[in-house]
């Protein structure tokens, strides 16, 4: 069944009935990133995002925004940008709705300067697993007031509730270009510092650096190196280790693409390469999490602190019904 | 409590327990003296291990505990229980590993603020987050509040500065959470603990980002005369799209207060100044410099000064740094408040706040965090004369509804801590609080870390919220919502 609610308390009022009725609730938004995660165990409703649209309110001398969970971000961002004003994320699916980016806290290239989701949102508006609505932080970018519920449903893939509404902090938009390289790795600089590194050919480094006048960006920027068929992962390492994690993925046959300068790569693997390469980002300090689902596949290796984590889920979601099974199991 | 000491005497040595009831009196209170409660007992230990091991022994005899770093804290985060037990991270003050090509420093809970950024320093880093209680705090303690700082505007707050955590639960089990790398797989529970003010545990070792020093920074001093101008000029800067390290107000009061403690030599007749700071590479920073100054005269600034060398830096912070206990050499008694509203309500609600002033006839010094909305209103008062305690603390109250009535936030840096905690409704619905209770008893479902803090009512974690298994019909038919 599916159900595309057009305000938060509808959505309530559907989550309600859903609660009563002990369904299985799977929140979806652009669809942009349902292969992620381990498949829901079941799933007896859709719970479309999509018309949960509009920037409810921007305030561009206080430089925030808030929006609801299913508005596309490139929408978004047009919307900020009449007013020379951007959510400072890059991530690779601009089709994505903000909830969607929220949920799976997707991040690109400019992470290096600006961070993530959990940097950038100050508010959120939930509707509990038992249709409750709650709000947690506020529309100011300092506040310290509560626990930061934001952060915690922030790359929660959709297990603890649904992400009705999002209040951003905002950054000015800025004109940039690319300075590119081949043969050596230089130094950080710039908004953002990536490296493609095929395991069979040459490496390129680039820059994102404020003004034009540059090179055009390359192609490879910001877009996941994997394609059909082979696994996406997202592989982390302490910043003086990034250098030996890429050596490791090369000798192992994997490409790899992302951040030098926060040591967040993405590598193409195939289901046997994923022990190997979780060795390696383990030795770099950091881990190596399968994205995109393969059956058989361990996506997460060992989960520190994941006792905590069951713990969160079991308060949010008694009943195991927000998309059991996909993420903290 | 006696069977406790008894057990914990098994393992820490006689100096690290405190029972004498004259130096547990010097535990009464944090940095908000106002309330005092002598601990049932205090206990210092030296490592995570007996971390633990302590509070495993109060969760097994269902003792309450409080932690508490350097006592800084301005909301009685800190404050402890007659029948708990106080466990102080004084005795944990290594940086365990200075990993500088990491950008991360590893630090043991009670290591100084201060400290972290002395000992990058030498290699061109530093620790960002700077409360300006800085050269005392803790980075404990700093957890425990998401503490920020006049820099905050540019660098974020603690939470954005920490990418690991070892913690002692409640129950007394060492989890480890992040590390060096960032995005560590799961739930963010380090951004969920950040911040959480001791109720979800202790944090026994902390992994916090070090950020390059800046090729360049600049420091004005802009004269205004009135805060309406000195606010314009804030909204410009911003929406020229310059993000300043920091933008400081100080209003007419404040800085009388500051020339008469500290003899700044802030513009006289000032009805207000900003302190403007930017860094960054040395071409970006000298562009932006110019074009702040520019926005300063155009908004009506009389005078403008540029520190020339990190001294005449250091003299224009001293005034702002000081602005707290200064006023004290203007009135015997304050309350320091610390409230949220977005930027451009700032000339609306100072406005507010000086006809409440006018109306009561108590005083109000303000200085706050222009750049993000962060007012420290000074409520002045004389306690010896009866009443005006009373009167200042209904003023101060007054100026949170004013916060909250502008889509603000009843605290930007200082805490919910036991001062704040009946104000939580005004800003959060019982749903709001009890979702975040959910995040409580996830943690610590005996309830036993920190009670009271936060949280006006806390909720028994044995119910199970909003299992109403088959709903009613007229609920279910839409015409009526389960109340």
């Amino acid at each position: 069944m599916e159900a595309r609610p057009t305000s938060t308390a509808e959505a309530a009022s559907i989550l309600r009935e859903a609660a009563a009725k002990g369904w299985a609730v799977v929140v979806r938004g652009a669809g942009t990133k349902q292969s992620w995660g381990r498949p829901p165990r079941r799933c007896d409703l859709v719970l479309d995002t999509t018309g949960l649209t509009g920037v409810v309110e921007h305030a561009a001398g206080d430089l925030i925004a808030v929006v609801r969970a299913g508005t596309p971000l490139a929408e978004l961002q047009s919307t900020l940008g009449f007013a020379g004003q951007q959510l400072a994320l890059d991530s690779p699916f601009p089709n994505a709705t903000v909830g969607g980016t929220v949920a799976v806290n997707t991040s690109g290239p400019r992470r290096m300067t600006y961070g993530t989701v959990r940097d950038l949102i100050i508010g959120v508006t939930i509707v509990r697993p038992d249709g409750v609505i709650a709000r947690a932080g506020g529309k100011v970018v300092k506040n310290v007031a509560g626990y930061d519920l934001a952060k915690l449903m922030t790359g929660s893939h959709g297990t603890l509730g649904l992400i009705a509404e999002c209040a951003f902090r905002l950054h000015p938009r800025v004109e940039t270009s690319f300075v590119r390289k081949r043969g050596d790795f230089g130094t950080k600089a710039g908004l953002a510092w990536e490296i493609d590194a095929p395991a069979d050919g040459d490496w390129k480094v680039a820059w994102e650096m404020p003004g034009a006048g540059g090179d055009p960006k390359p192609e490879w920027w910001g877009r996941y190196p994997w394609r059909e068929g082979e696994l996406g992962v997202k592989l982390t390492a302490a910043l003086s280790k990034v250098r030996g994690l890429l050596a490791a993925a090369k000798r192992l046959g994997v490409s790899v693409r992302g951040s030098l300068g926060t040591g967040v790569l993405y590598a193409a693997a195939q289901p046997d390469q994923i022990g190997d390469l979780r060795a390696a980002a383990h030795e770099a300090g950091g881990h190596a999490v399968v994205l995109t689902y393969h059956e058989g596949v361990d996506l997460w290796g060992p989960v520190p602190g994941l006792d905590l984590m069951r713990r969160v889920k079991a308060q949010f979601d008694p009943d195991d019904r927000f998309a059991p099974g996909r993420f903290v199991v | 409590m006696k069977a406790l000491v008894e057990k914990l005497s098994g393992r820490l040595t006689k100096d690290q327990i405190i029972t004498d009831p004259v130096e547990l009196r010097t535990y009464e209170c944090d940095g908000l003296a106002q309330y005092r409660v002598s601990p049932g007992l205090v206990v210092l230990p030296h490592n995570a291990s007996e971390t633990a091991f302590v509070v495993k022994a109060c969760a097994e005899a269902g003792i309450p505990f409080v932690a508490r770093g350097s006592g800084t804290g301005l909301s009685g985060g800190a404050l402890p229980r007659r029948d708990g037990v106080l466990i102080v991270t004084a005795q944990m003050r290594s940086i365990v590993e200075l990993a500088i090509e990491d950008e991360r420093a590893v630090v043991q809970p009670g290591v100084i603020n201060l400290h972290v950024t002395r000992a990058a320093a030498a290699h061109g880093y530093y620790y960002a987050p700077d409360p300006s209680s800085q050269q005392i705090c803790s980075i404990g303690g700093n957890v425990a509040e998401n503490s920020g700082g006049a820099h905050c505007l540019k660098y974020g707050f603690t939470t954005n500065h920490v990418t690991g955590l070892e913690i002692v639960t409640p129950d007394g089990e060492l989890v480890r959470l992040g590390g060096k790398a960032l995005d560590p797989p799961g739930y963010d529970l380090i951004g969920t603990f950040v911040g959480s003010e001791g109720t979800l545990g202790i944090a026994t070792e902390v992994t916090v980002r070090l950020t390059p020093v800046p090729q360049a920074v600049s420091t004005l001093l802009a004269g205004f005369a009135s805060t309406d101008e000195a606010g314009a000029a804030t909204s410009a800067i911003i929406a020229a799209g310059i993000v300043p390290a920091a933008i400081e107000m100080m209003d007419a009061l404040a800085i009388e207060a500051a020339e008469a403690a500290v003899h700044c030599g802030y513009p006289a007749g000032a009805g207000a100044v900003l302190i403007v700071e930017l860094d960054g590479l040395i071409e970006a920073v000298e562009a932006e410099f110019a074009a702040v100054q520019r926005l300063c005269v155009d908004e009506g600034a009389f005078e403008i000064r540029v520190a020339a060398d990190d001294a005449e830096r250091a003299l224009i912070w001293k005034g702002r740094k000081s602005a707290f206990a200064a006023v004290g050499r203007i009135s015997p008694d304050y309350i320091v408040q610390d409230g949220v509203i977005p930027r451009t309500a700032l000339p609306e609600v100072l406005r507010r706040i000086d006809e409440l002033s006018q109306r009561t006839g108590v005083r109000v010094a303000n200085v706050f965090h222009a750049g993000d909305g962060n007012l420290h209103p000074l409520v002045l008062f004389d306690d010896s004369v009866p009443g005006q305690a009373a009167h200042a603390e209904e003023v101060s109250g007054a100026i949170l509804d004013l916060c909250i009535e502008h889509g603000g936030s009843i605290t930007g840096e200082h805490g919910v801590g036991v001062d704040k905690s009946r104000y939580m409704p005004r800003m959060f619905s019982d749903d709001d609080l009890d979702t975040m209770q959910m995040v409580r008893c996830a943690f610590d479902p005996a309830g036993l870390s920190n009670p009271g803090k936060v949280f006006p009512t806390p909720r028994l974690c044995g119910e199970v919220p909003g299992r109403h298994k088959g709903a009613h019909p007229l609920q279910e038919a839409g015409i009526a919502e389960v109340f």
